[in-house]
């Protein structure tokens, strides 16, 4: 009976906990330390890096290297679209490190005054034109772009490699009949792995990352696009010291990394 | 009814209504007929697809609902994979059902392929894939309202129209779809809502196009990588048109049962 009436009572109070904890728990505080890490002991800590998808891989080592140099700090990769990136951080996502793939990304997060210091340029990349093996649209150039009868995938305008797709088929003469416009490099490489498009303009990088599974199309230096990759430290950074031995690897011994994964130089 | 529920409910309706609430309150509102214009395109392109998928719903889906209705003297083991298939793409993140979609439409798909090389017809990125991928993610909405509300009405109706010489065409038209039109309308304002607000399986299947494939909820999240603003005049459409709908037909149709 008294039991009855205590779990009665307990259970509207303990949903209201759990309600409680699921409001709070899923933004927390810019000030707020991630979950699983303890900031007062400096032999523990996770970094948070978010950086852009073309990065994956690299950091992905990277990440690890760090994680070897350092034991007890994780590295944790939010590897994602750079104007995603940059619009979760600016709504108070939690994080050490920004990389993204265009300088015009950055830069929203540096004019909102989120950046602890100015952002640097570790690598750059060009674009190439993916296609299934086998390459069934027999694409040869930026200029089968404006072929309707081919399926083809770009980037939106709005994210970093529809913005250098764009410059690079204005560059070539090229209006394009793009089929889809994708949020980001990874859904375009997606859809050209599947053989579900004939062509897509992709970086450099995700071909060589993609291995055999989609072929690539070199653009002429004359008509591709560059695109800086800067870095920064977040103002909200947990671990601004750690976040800063990061970004040195990054610029430093890491870029032997980058140069494999098809990165030139800054 | 205990005094203690009222904490959580107030919790539950809270948070329910705040993020509205401040949807509303960032709302750029001398911007908003300009971006209201610019998202015209979008926004009928979400309510054909959407209205169309509510269609093909209703076509296919009562007649499922009917026939799982009446399933009870099927042995067990087939009434449960029955169930269990028409429950699944209300749990699957709609993204796997796009890729679940465009492996069996795609040009490589199990259906697409044969489809592409026969008839030269190619399914994804184009706007009846929109409706597909919409069909596939809301169509359990429609089937599991209409079936609870036939299970509901029960039989006896129609053995007494057979009883008096009904054939069971005229029974079912004339009796059971009378009977379970509130069960329908409210089935086919979820399958409605539910497709007006398709991201995931869309984009993935169908791709963005604007006009051909980029439905509002697709424009407003890519809004938000660009233009926060439109993302929102985006989102305000979507819930204006959601209520409409919602409000509108509830009055109408469901006085009786709301």
């Amino acid at each position: 009976m008294t039991r009855a009436a205590r779990r009665r009572a307990a259970a509207p109070a303990s949903a209201a906990s759990v309600l409680l904890v699921l409001l709070c728990g899923c933004s927390p505080p810019a000030g707020s330390a991630p979950a699983g890490s303890a900031p007062a002991s400096a032999s523990t800590a996770t970094l948070s890096v978010f950086a852009a998808a073309s990065l994956t891989d690299s950091f992905d080592a990277l990440g690890r290297q760090f994680e070897e140099a350092h034991p007890g700090v994780t590295v944790v990769l939010n590897a994602a679209g750079s104007a995603e990136l940059a619009q979760q951080i600016l709504s108070g996502a939690p994080a050490d490190i920004l990389a993204t793939a265009s300088d015009a990304t950055m830069a929203t997060v540096a004019d909102a005054g989120l950046l602890a210091a100015p952002a640097q340029v570790f690598a750059r990349n060009s674009l190439e034109i993916a296609v299934p093996p086998g390459n069934p649209g027999q694409v040869a150039g930026l200029a089968d772009f404006s072929k309707a009868g081919l399926l083809l995938a770009l980037c939106a305008p709005e994210v970093p490699c529809g913005a250098s797709a764009a410059a690079a088929l204005t560059r070539a003469g090229v209006s394009p009949d793009p089929d889809t416009l994708e949020q980001g490099v990874t859904s375009v490489l997606t859809k050209v792995r599947l053989g579900e498009v004939d062509a897509g303009i992709v970086y450099r990088t995700d071909v060589l990352a993609a291995g055999g599974a989609v072929v690539g199309v070199p653009i002429p230096d004359a008509q591709n696009a560059t695109t800086d990759y800067p870095i920064a430290v977040l103002a909200g950074a947990q671990h601004p010291a750690l976040a800063e031995q990061f970004v040195a690897l990054v610029r430093g011994s890491g870029q032997d990394a980058l140069r494999e994964a098809g990165f030139a130089a800054p | 009814m205990p005094r203690g529920l009222w904490i959580p409910a107030a919790l539950a309706l809270a948070f329910l209504v705040l993020p509205l609430v401040a949807l509303i309150a960032r709302a750029p509102w001398p911007s908003v007929p300009e971006l209201v214009a610019g998202s015209l395109p979008a926004l009928g392109l979400s309510v054909t697809t959407g209205l169309t998928t509510t269609a093909l719903c209703l076509l296919f889906g009562i007649p499922l609902a009917v026939v799982l209705a009446g399933s009870d003297g099927w042995p067990a083991p087939l009434r449960r994979v029955v169930r269990a298939v028409v429950t699944v793409p209300l749990v699957l993140p709609p993204v796997v059902g796009g890729i679940a979609l465009l492996l069996l439409l795609g040009r490589q798909g199990l259906l697409g392929r044969p489809l592409e090389q026969l008839f030269g017809v190619t399914v994804p990125f184009s706007t009846p894939a929109v409706v597909l991928a919409q069909t596939f993610v809301s169509m359990p909405f429609l089937v599991l309202a209409v079936e609870g509300a036939v299970r509901a009405t029960g039989r006896r109706f129609d053995v007494v129209a057979a009883a008096l010489g009904a054939s069971r065409w005229y029974a079912f038209r004339r009796v059971t779809l009378p009977l379970v039109a509130p069960g329908i309308a409210s089935g086919a304002v979820l399958c409605f809502t539910r497709a007006l607000g398709e991201f995931g399986a869309t984009i993935t299947f169908a791709g963005s196009l604007p006009g051909v494939t980029r439905t509002l909820p697709i424009a407003a999240y890519l809004g938000l990588q660009s233009d926060p603003d439109s993302a929102i005049v985006l989102a305000l459409l979507l819930l204006a048109v959601s209520l409409i709908v919602i409000v509108s037909l509830r009055d109408r149709w469901l006085r009786g049962s709301a």
